[in-house]
């Protein structure tokens, strides 16, 4: 026989109808396959009507055991594999750990590879931040167009990552105490051709997507996210300062050279959807700025500190990098005791944490805002699962 | 006026689209079998073994760095022993790396102290064999180092130079047999976009054996 489902004891309780018809809430599973494209990912949602009363992020589907490998493996041997952390930004998760790593053994980065650094590091918050816009108005239901339109321009910032370190996304280039291969003048004039005319494609974006009505009907006044909250839940990245808070990694740590360059960091003011995506166009300006600076700037040196690669050992101790990634605060802990490879590693990913907020955004809210705020939190999930 | 911005985003979809009937930077598509694009010379796809000469006069030594040092643990390496003696010979008698595994990081190129292991830039390694298939035996990894030279020639001649270099440090008076290999690669060819691997295909070995020590 049967049994006939009951709803288990929940915390909400049903609105009142008007005409007194008696409804229930529906709890609907999304996912896990692509829910809006950004990953195999499931939220679990209670929804009254079409309103959303309940969400539960489901992590897991993408789970590599990306921290156990590396305590496995030696210091080099991680390297390759925190690409695959966030298959966005490859140059960000690796000058993240090889920062970490540097801080811990001492090592001192020549001046040229921090520059490359630095150039690699803002060329892929430009393809981030374009992509992530394409992904949000695939969100909102502009299926294809503007996304193809970032992807065009993420194409020539691939090739020049291609050109400097043989691979367009696992690119596998930072290096403790520098960059693997040094890039040569051609790469460097190819490069600030792409950056010059970035601020055109900037322009066409927004002329393509930030006036549009439907786009401002979708995103503004949803899925606020206050500065308290932001703040108490450790969101990091464009997320909170779209929030209002001013807080920005490369300004308060000022790794690498980013303490002598001139850049300005954009905030948002209410705290939605729209200001997420607008706060990450800003930042897209901000970067070309730090480019343009970084590529004039550019000396002559070595690229590499020498440090050799096998057998490289670490001394006992434990610390923590982090950088401004494009995602948020990109952090590596390690623990070392003394031997070719960690003790304890641990990733603390910025898409991982920034959508432990989601269901505060989302509650409230019609169902179809929820893709949109998922879209707008910008995530990863081979970060997020690792 | 509401829909103002409806209509500039419809101009510039619009505006690219009559530009890519005159202006061939706003195609920025190609037709992908027929034509193809050529790779940078930094370009990296799966390693290969290369080899001076003739395919016997491989370089690697079968020291079983790259095996340690390989991130997925996809190399696997034998190392051929004298027939009558037993004694490991420098050379391996299996060199084995299982493409389906390896993850293009190019780690084992870097750490070779023989410049013995290189990046291919071949991309079009599709199979239908899932178990096996993709296993490289070093029949199929040999190339020669006129076809590295072609592929990565900046790299290439700073391998040479270099190789060159030791082995003049390693026999002063006998620099004569060890320079005669390298002359003949130091006007490497124009540099064309390799197409297929030289040598044929080659029939899939049996699995590895799975490693005792891991």
């Amino acid at each position: 026989m049967i049994q006939p489902l009951t709803m288990p004891e929940q915390g909400y309780t049903l609105t009142p109808k008007e005409d007194a018809i008696e409804t229930q809430m529906l709890e609907v599973s999304m996912g896990p396959h692509h829910p809006s494209t950004h990953g195999v990912f499931r939220m679990d949602v209670v929804l009254d009507g079409e309103e959303v009363r309940r969400l539960k992020p489901v992590l897991g589907y993408l789970h590599r055991n990306h921290e156990q490998l590396a305590e496995k493996m030696n210091w080099l041997g991680s390297i390759p594999f925190t690409d695959r952390l966030d298959y966005f930004c490859s140059m960000t998760n690796n000058w993240a750990y090889c920062l970490a790593v540097e801080q811990l053994a001492g090592i001192k980065v020549p001046e040229r590879a921090e520059y490359i650094r630095v150039i690699m590091a803002e060329l892929t918050r430009l393809q981030n931040h374009s992509c992530q816009a394409g992904f949000l108005l695939s969100d909102t239901g502009a299926w294809g167009t503007p996304l193809l339109y970032a992807f065009r321009e993420r194409e020539k910032i691939l090739d020049l990552f291609e050109a400097a370190s043989g691979a367009r996304m696992m690119c596998n280039y930072m290096r403790f105490g520098g960059v693997r291969a040094d890039v040569d003048d051609d790469w460097l004039a190819a490069a600030r051709k792409v950056v010059e005319n970035y601020p055109c494609f900037i322009d066409e974006l927004e002329a393509l997507i930030t006036g549009n009505e439907i786009l401002l009907a979708r995103t503004q006044k949803i899925g606020i996210l206050p500065r308290e909250l932001a703040i108490n839940a450790s969101i990091t990245g464009p997320m909170l300062r779209a929030s209002g808070v001013d807080y920005d990694i490369r300004k308060v740590d000022r790794y690498g050279i980013y303490g002598r360059l001139d850049f300005r960091v954009p905030l948002g003011e209410v705290g939605d959807v729209y200001d997420r995506y607008y706060v990450r166009i800003l930042e897209m300006r901000e970067s070309v700025k730090i480019l343009q600076q970084a590529l004039r700037d550019i000396p002559e040196g070595p690229s590499d500190a020498g440090v050799k690669m096998r057998n490289f050992k670490v001394p006992v101790g434990d610390g923590y990098g982090r950088i401004e990634g494009p995602k948020g605060e990109l952090g590596f802990y390690l623990v070392s005791d003394g031997s070719t490879r960690p003790y304890r590693y641990h990733v603390r990913a910025p898409s991982f944490i920034n959508l432990t907020i989601l269901e505060d955004m989302c509650v409230g809210h019609k169902l179809a805002d929820a893709m949109v705020i998922l879209g707008s939190v910008d995530i990863v999930l081979g970060e997020v699962d690792r | 006026m509401l829909g103002n911005g409806m209509i500039q985003g419809l101009l510039v979809t619009a505006r690219n689209l009559i530009r890519s009937y005159f202006d061939p930077e706003c195609l920025t598509t190609i037709q992908y079998p027929e034509e193809r694009r050529t790779l940078p010379e930094n370009s990296r796809c799966f390693p290969f073994l290369v080899y001076d000469g003739t395919p016997d006069n491989l370089r690697c030594v079968a020291c079983k760095i790259c095996e340690q040092e390989c991130p997925p643990q996809c190399i696997y390496i034998e190392v051929e022993r004298d027939a009558k003696t037993g004694k490991p010979v420098r050379r391996p008698r299996v060199f084995d790396i299982d493409y389906s595994v390896c993850m293009q990081c190019q780690i084992c190129a870097e750490v070779c102290p023989f410049d013995a292991i290189k990046m291919d830039q071949i991309y079009e390694l599709s199979g239908t064999d899932r178990f096996g298939g993709m296993l490289m035996n070093k029949g199929a990894l040999l190339k020669s180092n006129e076809y590295y030279h072609q592929m990565h020639p900046t790299e290439a001649n700073e391998v040479d130079a270099r190789l060159s270099q030791s082995k003049k440090k390693a026999s002063p008076p006998a620099a004569k047999p060890a320079a005669a290999p390298i002359t003949l690669q130091s006007a490497p060819p124009p540099r064309p976009t390799p197409s297929a691997p030289p040598s044929p295909s080659v029939p899939p070995t049996p699995p590895v054996p799975p490693k005792s020590d891991v």
